[in-house]
């Protein structure tokens, strides 16, 4: 046996524990889910009269759709305006601002995806709900819910841009300038054009990040279960559901969380799927 | 040093492939174990050892009884979890737990465990403090938590959007609150719907139109450190520790020990202590009312 299978069946086994864990996460979630699944059924998750799961026997009502709904509606938004923050801010850190300030604003990109999300959802109860609420009470929103995964988000989607901007050879670049195109045409027709994938992968990450947070999400939604019809209205995320129920929840109550983190499970493991499939699609 | 390790290592390997595999897998397995574990929870509990868990009203006033109990009794370990109060009891039935921490008395479908009060609590409604509000009657209560009225200029106060802070399914605060009111939870019509006290202190405090409920020890600690709520009284009684004391105060609430029939051993002797006049200083310093003892 030589060095190089030793390090073959060690890569082997770590590829094996990553996927045996996500496995074991979907079986885990599967095993729990089954009972209410068999005994609530399926069609009541999505048809029951409001999400009231505590009430006496037989009587508890589970409808998940109005926070599936909330956690599209707020990973969609936040990255509708993080988008195209975060690749206008890396083209203006590569390409137009002075390099000392380009590096520094850089640096506080990075500083931001450092900040942890309990800090954002506290800042954002204490100041940006009260700003909202000043404005269109209650103030605990949608809206204030994707501002919140926006400034989150932001960073992932800058940086990552930024990384496949850097990434793309210096030949483009000059072959484009040869042809005597302008900054803003080689950008546009070339840069952009060679960055997609890079740029896809960032914006994919932010998405499932968004799609998963739940510290600050519960902070700033207001939590109340029901399809908003407005950005200044409530609105609860399937992870927020699980963190204020979970700990407090017994019986077909807690069984109906363990769906809804099937639920959002699958909800992830879809917007993955699409998105790999539109990178081929354009690759 | 680091190349002969490695050199003694494959030499081994070819020695005892079938061990080395075991190496490589025994990662992935404790892994599997501990998934498995942390889904069913508690090991067993030893002499000196209590585990607690239950309401998260009750569970700061037991860890600060617990830390002090521990400095006094070397040697012995008290784990103090906050999880709600119908957790704690289907917990400590189904022995995962030795005490069960409730912020209500124990109902009729819970016989057969034994409660032991530590402090009296009550819930009371906060509004911002700049509201001019000085006391609802609970028909108008009801209509605010029902939707029917929504602002503050139908109760002859200045106009204003009402916003309801209402508590997350699960806690015993938000059951006896209905209860009290004589409210069905899926007629309450909430603007904002926060998990622990803090959250929704914090929530009241960042609105001017907005009303909550909390518990009153949480409530007057949080009014004390100058965050810019008040305590409405509840039926012309006063919310704070001096009615709860006498016992007037309408919608209050024993905080209890919850065990499997009479407790023994280590577990009686910590129930004593929280029951003793010894600790009646850190339940008031949370603004609880020690317990009468029976």
């Amino acid at each position: 046996m030589n060095a190089d299978r030793i390090l073959a069946m060690g890569l082997r086994a770590g590829a094996a524990l990553a996927g045996l864990l996500m496995a074991l996460i979907f079986v885990f979630m599967l095993k729990e889910s089954a009972l209410s699944l068999r005994e609530i059924g399926v069609w009541r998750f999505a048809s029951d009269a409001g999400w009231h799961p505590t009430a006496d026997a037989g009587a508890g009502r589970f409808n998940l759709l109005p926070m599936l709904i909330g956690t599209l509606l707020t990973t969609v938004g936040a990255i509708v305006i993080a988008a195209p923050l975060g690749l206008l801010s890396a083209l203006f850190c590569r390409f137009y601002a002075p390099p000392v300030l380009g590096s520094l604003y850089r640096r506080l990109i990075e500083l931001l995806a450092g900040v942890p999300s309990v800090i954002y959802g506290f800042w954002g109860l204490v100041v940006l709900v009260p700003l909202i609420g000043a404005w269109q009470p209650p103030g605990a929103s949608l809206l204030a819910g994707m501002l919140i995964l926006a400034v989150m988000i932001l960073p992932t989607v800058a940086l990552f841009a930024d990384a496949a901007l850097g990434a793309v050879p210096a030949d483009h670049l000059r072959a484009a300038a040869a042809l005597g195109l302008t900054r803003g045409a080689i950008i546009t027709g070339v840069l952009l054009p060679a960055a997609r994938p890079g740029i896809g992968t960032g914006l994919l990450l932010a998405v499932g990040r968004a799609a998963g947070e739940t510290m600050a999400v519960l902070m700033v939604c207001g939590n109340v279960v029901q399809i908003p019809a407005q950005l200044t209205e409530p609105v609860r995320t399937l992870t927020a559901n699980i963190a204020l129920e979970m700990a407090y929840a017994l019986g077909d109550h807690r069984g109906a969380l363990y769906v809804t983190g099937l639920l959002l499970l699958l909800l992830v493991t879809l917007l993955v799927g699409a998105s790999a499939r539109l990178q081929r699609a354009h690759g | 040093m680091k190349l002969a390790w490695r050199r003694r290592h494959v030499d081994g390997g070819r020695k005892y492939p079938l061990t080395r595999y075991q190496q490589y897998l025994r990662g992935p397995l404790f892994m599997a174990a501990l998934l498995v574990l942390s889904g069913c929870g508690q090991g067993e509990p030893t002499a000196g050892k209590l585990l607690i868990a239950g309401s998260s009203t009750v569970a700061p006033l037991v860890a600060e009884i617990a830390a002090r109990f521990e400095a006094e009794h070397p040697g012995t370990e008290i784990d103090v979890q906050a999880g709600g109060s119908s957790r704690g009891i289907a917990d400590v039935r189904r022995g995962l737990i030795d005490i069960g921490a409730a912020s209500r008395a124990l109902g009729p479908g819970e016989a057969g465990l034994t409660e032991h009060a530590i402090a009296r609590d009550g819930i009371a409604l906060i509004v911002h403090r700049s509201n001019p509000v000085t006391t609802l009657e609970a028909a108008q209560v009801r209509a605010i938590y029902t939707g029917r009225t929504d602002d503050w200029g139908t109760l002859g106060l200045p106009a204003g959007p009402i916003t309801v802070v209402n508590k997350a399914d699960g806690r015993a605060t938000l059951t006896l609150f209905l209860a009290h009111f004589d409210l069905d939870a899926p007629d309450v019509v909430p603007d904002v719907v926060v998990g622990h006290n803090m959250q929704g202190i914090q929530s009241v405090a960042g609105n001017p139109g907005a009303i909550g409920y909390v518990s009153i020890g949480a409530g007057e600690q949080e009014a004390a450190r100058g965050q810019p709520i008040r305590l409405l009284p509840m039926n012309g009684i006063s919310a704070d520790s001096d009615s709860l004391r006498d016992g007037r105060y309408p919608l209050s609430r024993p905080l209890n020990l919850i065990t499997p029939g009479e407790p023994t051993g280590l577990a009686r002797r910590f129930i004593d202590y929280a029951q003793s006049p010894a600790v009646h200083d850190l339940v008031r310093q949370l603004h609880f009312v020690p317990a009468e003892r029976p």
